[in-house]
């Protein structure tokens, strides 16, 4: 990756990655992409948050799910941690509490695959800046 | 496996479930089940909507139906009219408070919800390890904005108008701080970052550093544009491992794309950022202190004037703000400064992150609008206090804030009234203690700390903390005597009158702010020497009840110490002279026997 030298050039590269993610929300196979962000600050890894990216990870490609599972920071609901936010394509994103191995193996099977809803889910309270009127 | 079409989902939150939500969701899971409908539609239980004042909520997807203060009894009709027929159940929609009109799609409710994340935005969200992530949400389009199309001095005023104050405590005017460094005439000029968070339960940096490490990049970069300084000092604290890594992660990318460097977009403008580690010492966060610890000296307070923006680091000019200040700047370059001014109170604008610790049932990270009342912040972000116990006080500003109380509960927060109300804004720490927490106790918890962080340099905060501290150990083992009480307050003041910096002006806050609120827990301490909330083992009797003990010997066996006699079959008895109060017994003893008085 060059340099970037102009404001034109960060822009053209904003709309670049823009569609990058997008591209993967439309790929080949849209039923099957999902995706899924796991809060890994430090509160979170205490309590837990690695184990259950490591195990999302693993059991996705085991049982042949295709999907992107990446971290982030913290998202702010530190008593339901670990937390994680599941995006299935087409779909809202949804963010669950509590999620330990036991818990993402039933968030894998029954809502990443069915689209069955289970508890833990958090609802996410706050606007974030895009949601406010200029 | 059939997909169901419908998901009622109820909140769950201690809130809600004080107001029988449990029993909605049982509810409407029978008449789901009478209506055959066990296929089609599914009850879920979910996490606080921080909207408890209306609650119970029972939000229907797809079609984000959203009902309020739903009763046991509503689940019926929820479920003919709205999951049989699909007709909205009007008398349970939320009214909107500003046009008295019925709102149904909770899309466009968004004013139930109190938090506004700027500083926040892209925590959670982002991979903060990927700039590509940043970028693709306006990532250093602030810094590509001004450094090629605004002067200093207008994108220096840009930030005064926006009203933005420091949010590592002290509420100093960002924009004016960035003038006072401009203006000073010097070939080198320094940009710090303070990282340096040390209130006990504050995290609110950590956070950002963790989250989102290259917005403070960005900021101190524009930061430096701004003043003229091309080097950036990010000070840190070593015990935050994973932002270390992660800004150590950030800086190279930054570097790579030619944010961080010479040359920058492509103009004269050359800024490089590097990293220095603190030990973790709390008056390091004072900005004199930082910069001499900084320079390889003791992390000890220096008087100002000079203040940093003429002679800080290297006896440079120093720019020195926050983490949370800088993660304002890019959304305000980006968004306006009349944006930013919009949200928050006269003097005090935009948002505030919160960190929120202790008896509260949402413990977490909160970003809220300036001029929330503390009441929203505990009772609906916060979900309330936790085991539906009664609320006693909340500590603002750490150590050095001090305890607000119910009266104080409606008042809007700010700097000012904070200060006025006798706590302040502080970083951003917020503890909030229940019936069960002795303010006397509390208080000697944070003189513990300050008397351990105190530098020593000046003697009224290194000898007056000490004996502060002494006089509250004393109160709490039941030794006060009434003249300790004007005793904590004469000290309390003239310490914070002669202190050298901020730790020492403000350490005997949290004495004098209980002694001012709850002067009758002192006294029940001092005079009838009890502990009202039952903490302070000292002043706390173990007893057995002669009528419910069986003489099982349980207790005698379970004390550590030999307190406990009595044979087999008999009734036992505590010596109180021997007893430590460690409560082994009253764990212990199967028949209610053992009491505390």
């Amino acid at each position: 990756m060059g340099k970037v030298k102009t404001l034109d050039d960060l822009r053209k590269l904003k709309d670049e990655l823009k569609s990058k993610t997008s591209l993967r929300d439309k790929s080949e196979h849209p039923e099957s992409m999902v995706q899924i962000k796991v809060a890994m600050a430090t509160c979170c890894i205490a309590s837990g948050s690695r184990e259950t990216i490591n195990y999302l990870a693993d059991e996705l490609e085991k049982r042949n799910i295709e999907a992107v599972v990446t971290q982030t920071g913290c998202m702010g609901y530190c008593y339901a941690e670990p937390t994680i936010e599941v995006t299935l394509p087409g779909k809202e994103p949804i963010i669950f509490g509590y999620v330990d191995e036991k818990k993402a193996d039933e968030i894998i099977e029954k809502y990443i695959r069915n689209g069955e809803l289970v508890e833990g889910i958090i609802p996410m309270n706050y606007k974030n800046i895009e949601d406010t009127t200029k | 496996m059939s997909e169901y079409k419908i998901h009622a989902l109820v909140c769950g939150g201690t809130g809600c479930r004080a107001s029988e939500s449990d029993k909605v969701i049982e509810n409407l899971q029978t008449e789901i089940q009478k209506q055959g409908l066990s296929d089609f539609a599914q009850v879920i239980k979910t996490g606080c909507f921080g909207f408890c004042e209306k609650g119970p909520i029972v939000k229907l997807i797809p079609d984000n139906t959203f009902y309020t203060q739903v009763k046991p009894g509503d689940a019926r009709e929820i479920v003919e009219e709205h999951i049989v027929k699909g007709r909205k159940v009007e008398r349970l929609l939320y009214t909107a408070p500003d046009s008295d009109e019925k709102v149904s799609d909770s899309k466009s409710m968004n004013f139930y919800k109190k938090q506004i994340r700027i500083a926040l935005r892209n925590c959670g969200i982002i991979n903060p390890e990927d700039i590509g992530e940043y970028i693709a949400r306006d990532g250093y389009e602030a810094l590509g904005k001004v450094i090629t199309s605004m002067t200093p001095e207008g994108a220096i005023k840009l930030i005064k108008d926006s009203g933005l104050r420091g949010r590592g405590g002290g509420g100093f005017p960002t924009g004016l701080k960035w003038e006072l460094t401009r203006k000073v005439e010097s070939d080198v000029k320094y940009v710090v970052c303070n990282a340096d968070e040390g209130d006990p339960g504050a995290f609110m940096d950590r956070s950002i550093l963790e989250g989102d490490p290259h917005t403070v990049l960005e900021a101190m970069a524009i930061n430096g544009y701004c003043t003229g300084a091309s080097h950036g000092l990010i000070y840190i604290r070593a015990e935050y491992p994973l932002a270390i890594e992660r800004l150590k992660i950030a800086i190279k990318q930054a570097r790579e794309f030619g944010f961080l460097g010479d040359n920058i977009f492509g103009t004269d403008f050359c800024f490089d950022v590097e990293m220095r580690y603190g030990a973790g010492a709390f008056v390091c966060g004072e900005e004199t202190a930082l910069i001499h610890s900084m320079e390889g000296n003791r992390g000890e307070p220096t008087l100002k004037p000079p203040f940093p923006s003429v002679e800080g680091y290297l006896k440079k000019p120093t720019n020195v703000n926050n983490v949370e200040t800088y993660a304002n700047i890019p959304v305000i370059i980006n968004k306006g400064a009349e944006w930013f001014a919009a949200i928050g109170t006269e003097k005090s604008k935009g948002t505030k992150v919160f960190a929120l610790a202790g008896k509260v049932n949402n413990v977490g990270l909160i970003e809220v609008p300036m001029g929330i009342t503390l009441r929203e912040v505990i009772f609906e972000i916060g979900g309330g206090i936790k085991e539906g116990k009664k609320f006693k006080a909340v500590q603002t500003g750490g150590p050095s804030g001090g305890c607000l109380v119910e009266k104080d509960l409606d008042t809007p927060i700010d700097y000012d009234n904070l200060i006025a109300a006798g706590s302040m804004m502080g970083s951003g720490g917020m503890i909030i203690m229940d019936e069960d927490d002795c303010m006397v106790d509390v208080a000697k918890y944070f003189l513990d700390f300050t008397v351990e962080e105190s530098c020593g340099k000046c003697a009224p905060c290194r000898i007056g903390n000490k004996r502060l501290y002494e006089l509250l150990d004393k109160i709490t083992k039941g030794n006060g005597e009434q003249a300790d009480i004007d005793r904590l307050i004469n000290l309390g003041n003239v310490i914070k009158d002669t202190s050298l910096c901020g730790l020492g002006q403000s350490s005997p806050n949290p004495v004098l702010s209980t002694i001012r609120n709850f002067g009758h827990e002192y006294e029940a301490h001092i005079f009838d020497k009890k502990c009202p909330s039952g903490v302070c083992k000292a002043l706390m009797i173990y007893e057995i009840v002669e009528e419910n003990c069986v003489g099982c010997t349980a207790c005698a066996r379970a004390c550590p110490v030999g307190a406990i006699t009595g044979e087999r079959k008999e009734v036992h008895k505590i010596d109180p002279t021997l007893c430590i109060k460690c409560g082994a017994c009253e764990d212990r003893c199967k028949f209610n026997a053992v009491i505390v008085k």
